[in-house]
Parts: structure tokens; sequence; C-alpha cells
């Protein structure tokens, strides 16, 4: 009896030192590096960073595979931010990559667009509604203005606008932000040619 | 060395855990719907039944025996299954998150699976020695995971077929199984004496 229950025992005991040893040996870490930098980043899933996604890029950062200066929709602050949090040097952002801008959402000109629903597969974020050979529209709510929806769209019927001013997004301008904003739109009209992406129209409504 | 491939070829084919002793019946089920998952799943059951085989031979042969507590057989072998289990459990998550994220829930579940315990049992059963209860498992793995990734390309099949609506389902996976089964009940004639 009493060998039978210290058999067992130490059997069980042998199994839980070596299962022990291995969660120790084996363990894999949830990193949490790129918890935190995915957290930092702005969720456009725009891939204009050269990964499938925020997370993606936010996993090669961690594992140091990516640099932090690759994200336009974040823009200096979340590259900013990111070197604050990792320790590295602040960088500008990389030009291959885009350029920074206002935020922006797109809007479709629902008398052009012909339905064909290739923008709605485009969209990482489900943001455009509408069927095949029926018109489509965007929830502006939900678009993070990332434009993977421009290039796929055979009539071009999709603009980016400047994000509408709302009684809940509006704000005190920041300091010195009319300056920059100016500085900015004398400065972004040359470095356009070399943007691989379409620039956005700032007064497209005047365009019509 | 002419027994040891004797044994490779009986628990392959001929004894076939599966289709022949109706053995580990509920993974077979289980997981062959998709070819891919099956594929997972025969590897790690083969890593696990050999290694268990091997382990409960140790404690059946090191433990048990020395100590005259045969009747503690199942038992302890349930805890060394339920062990290496875990461990295998360990090294796919450390090694492949992805085979992980497939398996699920059917990674724990070798435990239950019966083959694992009727391959240790057998083992006990047939006075195999070290190298004996290596083969034997490996061997009843490597049948099971014929048979699973056979079962579950015919089921990847069958999915597409135009199946007759009171076979659909479970009836006609089972009746393909049946079906496997007389085929592998062929090969006893493989094997004289």
């Amino acid at each position: 009896m009493i060998t039978a229950i210290a058999a067992i025992a130490g059997l069980a005991l042998v199994f839980g030192l070596v299962l022990g040893y291995a969660a120790v040996r084996f363990r894999r870490e949830a990193d949490p590096v790129a918890d935190q930098v995915d957290a930092l980043l702005p969720q456009t899933q725009c891939g204009q960073c050269g990964f499938a996604g925020c997370r993606p890029y936010a996993e090669a950062i961690a594992a140091g595979e990516a640099d932090i200066n690759l994200c336009p929709p974040g823009g200096q602050a979340t590259m900013r931010s990111l070197a604050d949090l990792l320790d590295r040097e602040p960088k500008p952002l990389a030009p291959e990559h885009g350029v920074e801008k206002p935020r922006l959402v797109a809007v479709i000109d629902e008398d052009v667009c012909i339905g064909c629903t290739l923008c709605i597969q485009a969209c990482p974020v489900d943001a455009i509604l509408g069927a095949g050979k029926q018109m489509h529209t965007v929830i502006a709510s939900e678009c993070t203005g990332c434009e993977l929806c421009l290039p796929p769209c055979p009539v071009d019927c999709i603009d980016m606008v400047p994000e509408p001013v709302t009684l809940k997004s509006w704000r005190w301008p920041k300091p010195g932000e009319f300056v920059f904003a100016a500085a900015d739109a004398g400065r972004t009209s040359p470095p356009a040619a070399a943007a691989p992406r379409k620039e956005p129209v700032p007064s497209s409504e005047a365009e019509g | 060395m002419k027994e040891l491939a004797l044994i490779l070829v009986s628990t392959v084919l001929v004894n076939n855990f599966v289709l022949v002793r109706f053995l580990g019946l509920c993974p077979f089920m289980g997981v062959s719907r998709k070819l891919q998952t099956a594929a997972g799943m025969a590897l790690a059951t083969t890593f696990v039944l050999t290694f268990s085989s091997v382990c409960s031979y140790l404690v059946q042969a090191w433990l048990l025996a020395p100590l005259g507590l045969e009747y503690l057989r199942t038992i302890s072998f349930i805890l060394v299954i339920a062990a290496v289990v875990q461990f295998t459990e360990m090294i796919v998550r450390r090694t492949s998150p992805l085979l992980y994220q497939v398996l699920g829930i059917y990674l724990p579940l070798i435990t239950t699976n019966c083959a694992v315990l009727g391959v240790a049992l057998l083992n006990v059963q047939e006075s195999h020695g070290f190298l004996q209860s290596m083969v034997y498992g490996f061997g009843a793995a490597v049948g099971f995971s014929l048979v699973l990734v056979m079962f579950a390309g015919v089921r990847e099949r069958v999915a597409a077929a135009d199946v007759p609506a009171p076979f659909r389902g479970a009836s006609i996976a089972l009746i393909t199984a049946g079906l496997m089964s007389l085929a592998f009940l062929g090969f006893a004639g493989l094997v004289k004496g």
C-alpha cells in the first residue's frame, strides 16, 4: 500500500519536475514589446510600411527587423513615441513609404461609381458599403484614410477629403499649427511627384 | 532485426490500430476533415505514441515490475501519457504556433486517444523489450498517420461530392471508414504464421 502510494507520488513528482523544467525551457514569450508597439500604431492597416498591417509591422519593430520611421499615417508623432518606447534615435519619416498628411477620409463620387466592388475588396477595415452593380459608399466613421481603395477603382471615383469637422472632432488649433500647416501646404507640392501614391487634392470639393 | 521489421509491418498494415483494432477512432473521425490538420495531428500523435510507448515501458520495467505493482499499470500509464502530451504541447507551441492553433483542442485530446494507452498496455501484454516497444509504438503511430491522412484525403473529396441527403455528414464518413477498414483487413494475408 505504502509502496504503491510512494511509487505513484514519485512518478507524478518526476513528471512534474520534467514538465516544470520544460515550461521554463520552452517558454514562448508573448512578446509584450510588440503589443506596446502595436498600441502606438494608428491601426489604419494601410500597408504603407511594407507589412501586411499594423500588427505585423509592430512585430517586426519589436524583433528589430524594421525601422520605426515607416508609418506615414502615424507621422512624426508616432515615430517619436516609438523612439521613446524603444529608446532609439528619432529619425525623419522615410519618404519612400509616403508622406505624412492630415487625416483624410475617402468619399465615393456616387454618380460615377459603377458598382464594381473592387474597392470593397481592397478596404482593410470594411468601411465601404455596396454590392455588385450597386452604388457604393464609404462609412466615414470607419474609414482610416489608408487610400488602399484608390488604385483598384477603375473609374477614379474615390476622393480623399479632409475629415469633416464636427462638434465632436473640433478642437482649438495647437500653437503654431497654422504656420505648420501653411508651410506644409507649400512644401507638399514639389515632393508630391516623388511620392508613389496619388496626392490628395486639398480642395477636392471645389474641383467637384 | 527481422523481428523488428515484422513488428513494423504488422502494426502499420496488418494490425493497423485504427482500421483493424478499432482504437483511436475519435481523432480519426474528429481531425480528418482537412488534410493539413490531419497531417499535423498525425505528426503530433506519432511523436506522442513513440515517446509514450518507450516511457511506459521504462515505468513498467523499472518501477512497476520490481515493486510488484502491476495492478497500478493503467493509472501510471495514463500519468505517463498525460505528461508526454503536455510536453509535446509545449514543444509544438514553441516551434510552430501555427500548428498549435490548427490542432487546437485536439492536441490535449491525444491524452485520451485510446490507441496511445492501447499500445502501452499491449507492449506489456506481449512482453516487448525496449527496442520492440519503441518500434511497436512507432509502427502504430505510422499506421495511424497513414490511415488518418488517407481518410482526410477521401473526406475532402466526399465533401465536394453529391452525397444522397440521408448519408450526408457523419454517416458517409463512417461508411467510408468501414470500407477502408475492409480494405485494410485484406492485409491480413500479407504475413503468414
